[in-house]
């Protein structure tokens, strides 16, 4: 403890007083959600990487096909199995078709199908889930019991049984998966919708006289978009799996038309003698999904709003 | 009256990814055998992270002991080993927390949570653990004691949990007692209760206590004596009378007249203190308080002040103190309210 | 927490119903009729028609298929001929639990295992280890890694056999194959579980009462980051039951999946039926008791307040 006198100049002690600008101290710009969880995202190396993977190989679905001369479906007897090479940049496969050609155009019917069932299904999922989080009372309990049951359904076992009653080909696909596949998601919006209900912004909002439609607009949904884009993301490689499964057992995609499924079906048969055939549809599978698993980690942790400001 | 704890120019900072957080800078203080030290601040003054440096309970990295010493009954704190630590920990000094409702592990009965903390620190056979256990909820005032020891978090009220933790805190009867806003999420009747109980703990076994609040009633109702933190720092410290009613640092002055009283006029306003606390990032250069306070000078924007001492028991950290600078007198509006 | 767990088998029982329903309907819609294939007389595919049902309503069809299913029978592969369908479940039935059981446990011991040193050694090697095994094992497809396993140790290294059960040496690649999902699962929600306990204050207690790290981790941490792993104990069942399928098809195993598989390749209805109504009511029945061992293993749900 000091109490020796210290020197200073007498004009130092004029008054000066409060300073506005110093008290209120906000140390960090003020971003909306999207910017800032875009700000986020890019942080993510490793989930930018995933989304830079996602968004190559979209692009090579589109002109893939169109980069080299063959036709995904021409046979050619006398250049079967051949292995990679400057005139067949994947090698060919045993009815000598260019594996190029084939594993982009599958990219189109995998990639299409996993992105169009996980939008489909968030969508039936959110509205159902939300309508019933929402509105509770006898609907919420309605639809509370019929998911209940639905939910314990193994959701593999349907799918099959569909595919066999509809067939083959990308449609039956997509709503094989959509009819069992909403049901997590509602699950989840319901919950989340239920939480949100309860918190002191939708109360302190409905007292501010705001309108129920704008509640719903302005307060909750932005609340619950980030999540349903995570899970959504999150989801799209479920379903890739999934086309590949059925693929793989004999339903789904038939040859000539392929997908990444059928491909790595095909090139299961012949890979002890030729792996490649498996091994390069297998490696577009596994790339894509682990970009969107990764994606999906990045969506979630930049999206989070309680974890603004406390990035590593 | 020996002298329990003495912390000496402490000085703990936080590496982060923005840089270093310097949470505390520069703190003095000690507490006494028997006596009840009252630590007053807003929150982010960096009370509790001085608190949780007396029992190296700050996650060290990134935190780190930039400066300064802490002695407990005469060993150095900040040297010691994890192992070393570890037994000084629950035997010598314990800790409550301010959330009854998270600071209880959900999954485990309230009587082993009590055990575990008997059996960790004092040789004891398990049977006499448990008696102990019981013994303890019986002292913290929660009936039917044998019954709840079997019993699990959930099951109890959020009063009775924070009677758990003391339980658990004392079970080990340590020298040092540190209270984290033990009632701040509380109801005002249960307050009462559980720093009744504290007052009670307190005399029984002539433990110390650290009591960290940021209401002043509390504060009122127990200490002995107090300090003043903000921005990292000490600004004042002193007994309890001195600090009531001859406060010499704007802050405390801006803390008393900001609780309402009992008789005050219906229409009068309160009187907040403009402003928020600084940015430990980059923390002003001078005093921390400047920008907030009325008294201002332009030494205060430029330069930390020394510590002054106004008598033997109470020091302040103000250019107000200094001999040129002008008087300021603290008018008494709060006199006996609290 | 009795009508919890009363509450749990009625909606269980309902669902079987459920599917059972569902099922039975969605075959009917299967195209083709199952004989189209076989080069018989028309009188012998009509006494085949009447023995199976096939020519009466389809009311009665229905109530006939459960009232047989309450005595266990499932009627007679169309495609493995003098065979039963319960018969074909039986015998295969062992085979794929013990490949299942084997997977199952492995799974959980190394993901737990994984999970557990990932969260302790937060943001080190270690941690980034394990993430990336956790999320390889989330994007492979388990048929990829089973033929990736084959071709690597089989066929490559010698050193494991690839086909069929005979012996331990046997289980170790399939059961690999099968639980590398799962163990990548089990890993990721492990770590997450770990770490958001960590951050919890009772945590903080726990230390405060000068406890030695491991009994930190054990006693406070893990009982309570398991939790979270038992409530996706339901799906990873799943998983690994749909995951049978593939395995044993690539490994040639005598299991259920195999012939489940083939069932669905040639069109035997009443294969199909039996073994789908036999998973799904598995798949029931493993959700049922997944939900009801929260129930009583966390005390918030199983010690009501009063």
């Amino acid at each position: 403890m000091e109490s020796t006198y210290v020197d200073v100049d007498k004009n130092k002690f004029n008054h000066v007083g409060k300073n506005k600008d110093k008290m209120e101290v906000i140390s960090r710009p003020s971003l909306n959600y999207w910017q800032d969880g875009w700000r986020r995202l890019k942080k993510n190396r490793i989930a930018f990487i995933g989304l830079i993977i996602i968004a190559i190989y979209i692009i090579l679905a589109v002109f893939g096909p169109k980069m080299v001369s063959y036709d995904y479906t021409t046979t050619d007897a006398s250049s079967t199995n051949l292995g990679i090479s400057s005139k067949h940049w994947f090698g060919t496969d045993k009815l000598g078709r260019d594996m190029w050609v084939r594993v982009w155009m599958g990219a189109r019917v995998s990639l299409t199908i996993g992105f169009t069932a996980a939008v489909i299904n968030a969508f039936i999922g959110v509205l159902i889930g939300g309508i019933s989080g929402y509105y509770s009372g006898i609907i919420d309990m309605l639809i509370m019991r019929i998911i209940d049951v639905l939910y314990g359904i193994p959701y593999i076992i349907v799918a099959i049984l569909v595919m066999m009653v509809l067939g083959s080909g990308m449609k039956a696909l997509i709503i094989a998966m959509v009819i069992v596949g909403w049901i997590g998601m509602a699950r989840f919006i319901r919950g989340e919708v239920l939480r949100l209900k309860e918190q002191d912004f939708v109360l302190a909002a409905k007292l501010l006289g705001v309108s129920e439609f704008k509640i719903i607009y302005r307060h909750m949904i932005p609340n619950v978009i980030g999540l349903i884009i995570t899970t959504l993301t999150m989801a799209v490689p479920g379903y890739i799996f999934s086309e590949a499964f059925l693929s793989y057992i004999g339903l789904g995609i038939q040859p000539p038309d392929c997908s990444w499924g059928s491909l790595a079906k095909i090139g299961a048969q012949t890979f002890r003698l030729y792996p490649y055939q498996l091994f390069i549809p297998a490696f577009f599978v596994c790339t894509t999904m682990l970009a969107l698993n990764l994606l999906g980690d990045g969506l979630r942790d930049a999206l989070d709003p309680k974890l603004r400001g406390q990035e590593k | 009256m020996k002298r329990l704890l003495e912390v000496d120019n402490l000085h703990f900072s936080f590496k982060t990814y923005g840089g270093e957080v310097k949470a505390v800078r520069g703190v003095t203080f000690y507490v006494d055998e028997g006596e009840v030290l009252g630590i007053v601040g807003e929150s982010g003054c960096g009370k509790s992270v001085t608190a949780q440096c007396i029992m190296r309970l700050n996650p060290e990295p990134p935190g780190y002991f930039k400066q300064g010493s802490i002695k407990y009954k005469g060993t150095e704190i900040t040297s010691l080993s994890k192992r070393e630590i570890k037994k000084i920990r629950g035997s010598e000094i314990g800790m409550i927390f301010q959330d009854p409702m998270t600071s209880l592990n959900p999954t485990m009965k309230i009587g082993k949570q009590i055990e575990e903390s008997v059996m960790n620190n004092m040789s004891v056979s398990r049977s006499e653990a448990k008696t102990r256990a019981v013994e303890m909820l019986k002292l913290v005032g929660i009936s039917d004691a044998e019954k709840r020891y079997t019993q699990y978090p959930h099951e109890f009220s959020g009063g009775m949990k924070q009677r758990a933790m003391i339980a658990i805190a004392m079970a080990c009867n340590p020298s040092l007692l540190i209270a984290d806003e033990p009632t701040t999420s509380l109801d005002v009747t249960i307050e009462a209760q559980i720093l009744d109980l504290m007052k009670e703990l307190q005399l029984k076994f002539n433990t110390s206590i650290i009591m960290i609040t940021h209401d002043l009633g509390v504060i009122a109702s127990l200490c002995h004596r107090i300090i003043v933190m903000y921005g990292g720092m000490v600004v004042e410290q002193g007994d309890l009378h001195e600090i009531f009613y001859n406060p010499k640092h704007p802050y405390t002055w801006g803390l008393l007249k900001s609780v309402p009283t009992l008789n005050m006029d219906k229409k009068e306003q309160l009187i907040p203190i403009d402003g928020t606390p600084p940015d430990l990032f980059s923390p002003p250069i001078g005093c921390p308080f400047a920008a907030r306070c009325e008294y201002a000078m332009e030494i205060c924007y430029e330069q930390l002040p020394p510590e002054y001492e106004i008598t033997v028991k109470h020091s302040t950290m103000c250019w107000l103190q200094h001999p040129n600078a002008p008087e300021v007198i603290w008018q008494e509006t709060n006199e006996g309210a609290l | 927490m009795a009508k919890y767990l009363l509450r749990r088998l009625l909606i269980s029982m309902l669902t079987i119903l459920v599917l059972i329903t569902a099922v039975w309907i969605l075959v009917r819609f299967l195209p083709g009729d199952p004989f189209t294939s076989d080069k018989l007389s028309p009188e012998i595919k009509e006494n085949m028609m009447r023995y199976y049902g096939f020519d009466k309503p389809l009311t009665t069809q229905y109530i006939t298929y459960l009232k047989n299913l309450l005595h266990g029978d499932l009627g007679y592969s169309l495609n493995y001929k003098n065979l039963t369908v319960a018969r074909i479940l039986k015998d295969s039935f062992p085979y794929s639990a013990d490949l299942g059981v084997r997977a199952l446990l492995f799974a959980i011991s190394t993901g737990l295992f994984l999970g557990i040193v990932a969260a302790l050694n937060r943001s080190r090697f270690l941690d980034y280890f394990c993430i990336i095994i956790a999320i390889i094992g989330c994007s492979v497809p388990d048929f990829i890694i089973g033929s990736l396993l084959q071709y690597v140790f089989g066929v490559k290294l010698k050193l494991l056999p690839v086909a069929q059960w005979q012996g331990f040496k046997y289980t170790i690649l399939p059961s690999i194959a099968l639980g590398f999902y799962t163990l990548a699962y089990v890993s990721r929600v492990m770590r997450a579980s770990m770490l958001e306990v960590v951050s919890q204050d009772y945590i903080k207690t726990a230390s405060s009462k000068g406890l030695s790290d491991v009994q930190v981790v054990f006693k406070h941490q893990i009982r309570n980051a398991i939790l979270p792993v038992i409530t996706v104990l339901g799906p990873i069942v799943a998983a690994i039951l749909t995951g049978t399928f593939v395995i044993e098809s690539i490994y040639t195993i005598p299991g259920m999946g195999k012939y489940y598989v083939s069932g669905v390749q040639t069109l035997d209805y009443t294969l199909i039926l039996g073994s789908t109504i036999f998973y799904g009511v598995l798949l029931v029945i493993a959700n049922t008791m997944v939900d009801m061992a929260y129930g009583i293993i966390d005390p918030r749900i199983r010690v009501y307040k009063k």
